[in-house]
């Protein structure tokens, strides 16, 4: 009986393994920025090359940090959705354009839509390296004070939006002086 | 047929060719051997995140190759390979190192084949030790065994040969008494 039951036993743990492994998608690393706060930048913005925006300006509110380039194809995916997103003003979206020519993202701009209060150049693409950005699109969820509470990996949904984003956003814009929110407790993001 | 040939011969060409073509691309970009060794080794264990399986050094992404000018700018400031490996891992996470560190998280992964072999080798030993035993059993014989082997081999030897079926088989009834 137990020459049956052993391999069987076996075989089934391997196939749970393997199962679960259906569902894992290896392009989404875990970032190592969650819960930990944004690198500092400061950088020229896309519209008006004279004036630059820096992180710390940032701080006292909750805002989204969304990576993308005019190369980048998953992006036009994405543009209509983040279009939507913006005009309800939940929350301010901030463009990172990532190596990009300043032209050709003007161009994307005003082709696809642009949701963003103000756009962000990184044409070397070292703001990108120190946020860990290795697939564009990727979006950042930054809280009042500077940290990074989440990171959507391509290009953003209508689910992702309605079960993790919104939710997240709503959570952190709430949260009283010192009390510390993570993605954790929204069930969407985790 | 003088079509065949060309293509052949084209192909042929193609093929001489082509080494040439990606012995090209291996060319250092920086002049200094020392520092390109360096940067190779360092690359060498870092994880390209957008092809994953390749390393830095191996893969032509964008993001390896930027990377790779990271690296070697951080080496020519004079930084060791484990600052720059922490620098990376700080940005990408673990999953950048090519050979994941030994820790909590990832002790099944540097332990489980060692665990798979001592559980195979421990297995494979209770096996063959079972399998002595039994042999062990049909091979020894008592000493009142060869006493009666003896008889019997005695017993048969002036017998005839057409009988030998009959003694075969009250040799074997014999046997199992």
């Amino acid at each position: 009986m137990l020459r049956y039951v052993v391999p069987l036993l076996v075989f089934l743990g391997v196939a749970a393994f393997l199962l679960k492994g259906l569902e894992l998608n290896p392009h989404e690393v875990p970032s190592p920025f969650i819960n930990k706060p944004a690198p500092a930048f400061t950088l020229q913005k896309l519209q008006s090359p004279e004036s630059h925006m820096s992180t710390k300006d940032m701080l006292g509110q909750v805002w989204l940090l969304n990576v993308w380039a005019s190369w980048c194809v998953a992006c036009r995916s994405e543009a209509p959705l983040m279009d939507q997103f913006a005009r309800a003003k939940i929350v301010p979206i901030y463009g990172l354009n990532y190596k990009d020519a300043p032209s050709d993202a003007k161009r994307w701009l005003q082709q696809f839509g642009d949701p963003y209060i103000a756009n962000l150049v990184d044409y070397e693409g070292n703001v990108g390296i120190d946020y860990g950005v290795y697939g564009v699109p990727e979006t950042f969820v930054i809280d009042k004070q500077g940290v990074i509470r989440h990171k959507v990996i391509g290009p953003i949904t209508p689910s992702i939006l309605d079960t993790c984003v919104v939710p997240l956003v709503k959570k952190l814009q709430q949260a009283a002086p010192g009390q510390i929110v993570t993605r954790d407790s929204v069930e969407g993001c985790v | 047929m003088s079509s065949l040939k060309k293509v052949l011969l084209l192909l042929m060409l193609v093929l001489l060719i082509s080494p040439l073509a990606i012995a090209k691309e291996a060319v250092p970009m920086a002049m200094d051997p020392v520092l390109e060794k360096q940067v190779n080794e360092i690359s060498s264990e870092l994880r390209c995140l957008v092809c994953q399986n390749q390393t830095i050094a191996d893969s032509h992404a964008e993001l390896a190759i930027d990377l790779k000018n990271q690296v070697r700018n951080m080496v020519k400031s004079g930084q060791t390979q484990d600052e720059i490996v922490d620098y990376m891992v700080q940005r990408y996470g673990d999953f950048v190192r090519y050979r994941p560190a030994f820790k909590a998280t990832t002790m099944m992964l540097w332990l489980g084949p060692f665990l798979l072999l001592l559980i195979g080798l421990t297995v494979l030993v209770i096996n063959l030790r079972k399998r002595t035993a039994v042999v062990k059993d049909d091979g020894d014989l008592s000493l009142e065994e060869s006493e009666r082997l003896k008889t019997l081999l005695e017993s048969e030897s002036g017998q005839q040969a057409s009988s030998q079926n009959a003694s075969q088989q009250k040799n074997n009834g014999e046997d199992k008494l």
